[in-house]
């Protein structure tokens, strides 16, 4: 038999020496993961832009090629950092941590927004990315947009935990496709988002088709956490979006 | 199994070789010891996560096995789970933080199962019948053993589920093209969980058919 002291003193020596290998591990590991998550990042930046072949082993020579402009926008839509130079991923706005901004902006409190620029077969591409919270875990992604803001070129979502095979389609290219050549102004110039439509895109009346994708069967609530990031993140920019259409 | 003995045995004892080829077939830890069936039908869509998975958790075993054998003399036995959880926890943790730092895409796609690894029956189940009552080096050969026993079913499941159901290998085309064109289609199922399990229980009818040992009188 064990004494009590014996055991309190084992416990609290075990626990001590986890926390200092885990703190450890953690400290030599950051730099590793940070780096993943950057070149993540981009690799989600580019594919909305619809530069497909990016992956890990290549976003960032593509990322430097594509992005040409990268800007950090104030709430009224005034430009407060512009960033040119390479590489990149040093820019400000890169740097910006969207879910603090936003939740910032939930708090009433003065947030700023980072917005990309691309040029890409002669056209100039303007890359929104997005936050938001879906079923089980926050989702994410980017929305690249026409230089007159109206015509969705491409988008990416990503997400934590969302349903395998259910809500976590909304990572999967075919979902993905579906907002290509959508609208998010309606032709009189009021902002519409993009909605993704229970029973299909088919169930809207015709003029409002453009403003919707066929949502996922059985990912009702991930479907609604895309309509509110859509929604929410979009409405962030259109103080800049309206200046410079 | 018998505990401490006096005279020292080789390293690779015909003992300890059955300590390693034992839970691959006769002794597999899904098929015949029915644990960590969960994980083996998450993570078995495709190859790459099965097999980093089976990796993950091999190691996982074994180093909780090797420490929970070295302390198995001064841990009290009234706290004895908490503190296996604690080292099979650090071990997990560590684990998802390298996969996090190197592998970052598998890391991706295994996601919550890695946390999951700590859960996975087969590393409590090994810690509490043989790591507790046997000597370091033989429970470091049983994790290890466990662990490959785990990664083998892994590997067939997933062989079968990702050339049935995705038509590739490795992410691989390996089903021609023209086959698709003559009408062939991949069959949805197998990516769902409940064909994993149904293909589990085509191998251990296979296995039982096999091995008569194995069959309940």
């Amino acid at each position: 038999m064990y004494t009590n002291r014996y055991i309190f003193t084992y416990a609290a020596i075990l626990v001590i020496v986890a926390a200092a290998l885990l703190s450890l591990a953690a400290m030599l590991l950051k730099p590793f993961q940070e780096r993943n998550l950057a070149i993540e990042k981009m690799r989600g930046i580019l594919t909305s832009a619809q530069v497909t072949e990016a992956n890990a082993s290549n976003a960032i020579p593509l990322f430097n090629k594509y992005i040409v402009k990268e800007l950090v926008l104030d709430p009224q839509g005034n430009i407060l950092n512009t960033y040119t130079k390479s590489p990149k991923e040093n820019a400000p706005a890169f740097k910006l941590n969207l879910e603090e901004e936003l939740y910032n902006k939930s708090q009433k409190r003065p947030y700023k927004l980072p917005l990309y620029i691309a040029e890409k077969d002669g056209k100039t591409i303007y890359i929104i990315p997005m936050r938001g919270t879906g079923l089980w875990g926050p989702i994410w992604g980017n929305i690249a947009l026409t230089s007159d803001f109206k015509r969705v070129i491409g988008v990416f979502f990503d997400d934590e935990e969302e349903t395998p095979g259910l809500g976590g389609e909304i990572a999967k290219p075919k979902f993905q496709n579906e907002f290509i050549g959508k609208t998010i102004f309606d032709d009189n110039g009021n902002f519409t988002s993009i909605k993704v439509v229970k029973g299909g895109v088919i169930k809207l009346p015709e003029a409002q088709r453009i403003h919707g994708v066929d949502a996922l069967s059985g990912a009702t609530l991930t479907s609604n956490g895309v309509n509110d990031m859509l929604r929410n993140v979009l409405k962030s920019y259109l103080p800049y979006i309206k200046n410079h259409r | 199994m018998s505990t401490e003995k006096t005279e020292r045995e080789a390293i690779f004892s015909p003992k300890n070789i059955k300590l390693l080829t034992g839970p691959l077939n006769l002794n597999n830890p899904i098929t015949v010891q029915v644990l960590g069936i969960c994980s083996a039908l998450a993570v078995t869509v495709k190859m790459k996560p099965a097999i980093v998975m089976a990796l993950a958790l091999m190691v996982v075993t074994a180093f909780s096995n090797l420490l929970v054998s070295f302390l198995r003399n001064g841990i009290p036995a009234r706290i004895r789970i908490i503190v296996q959880l604690v080292i099979v926890s650090v071990l997990v943790i560590l684990v998802d933080q390298l996969l996090k730092a190197f592998v970052f895409d598998v890391s991706k796609q295994l996601s919550v199962y890695v946390g999951l690894i700590i859960t996975n029956c087969i590393i409590m189940g090994r810690l509490e019948a043989f790591a507790m009552a046997n000597k370091p080096w033989p429970s470091f050969l049983d994790g290890i053993g466990n662990g490959l026993g785990y990664g083998l079913l892994l590997i067939i499941v997933a062989f079968f589920r990702e050339l049935l159901g995705s038509g590739t290998l490795f992410g691989f085309q390996v089903i021609p093209q023209s086959l698709y064109n003559a009408g062939y289609v991949n069959n949805g199922m197998m990516i769902l969980p409940p064909m994993a399990l149904i293909t589990i229980g085509v191998i251990i009818w296979v296995q039982r058919n096999y091995n008569k040992a194995l069959i309940e009188k």
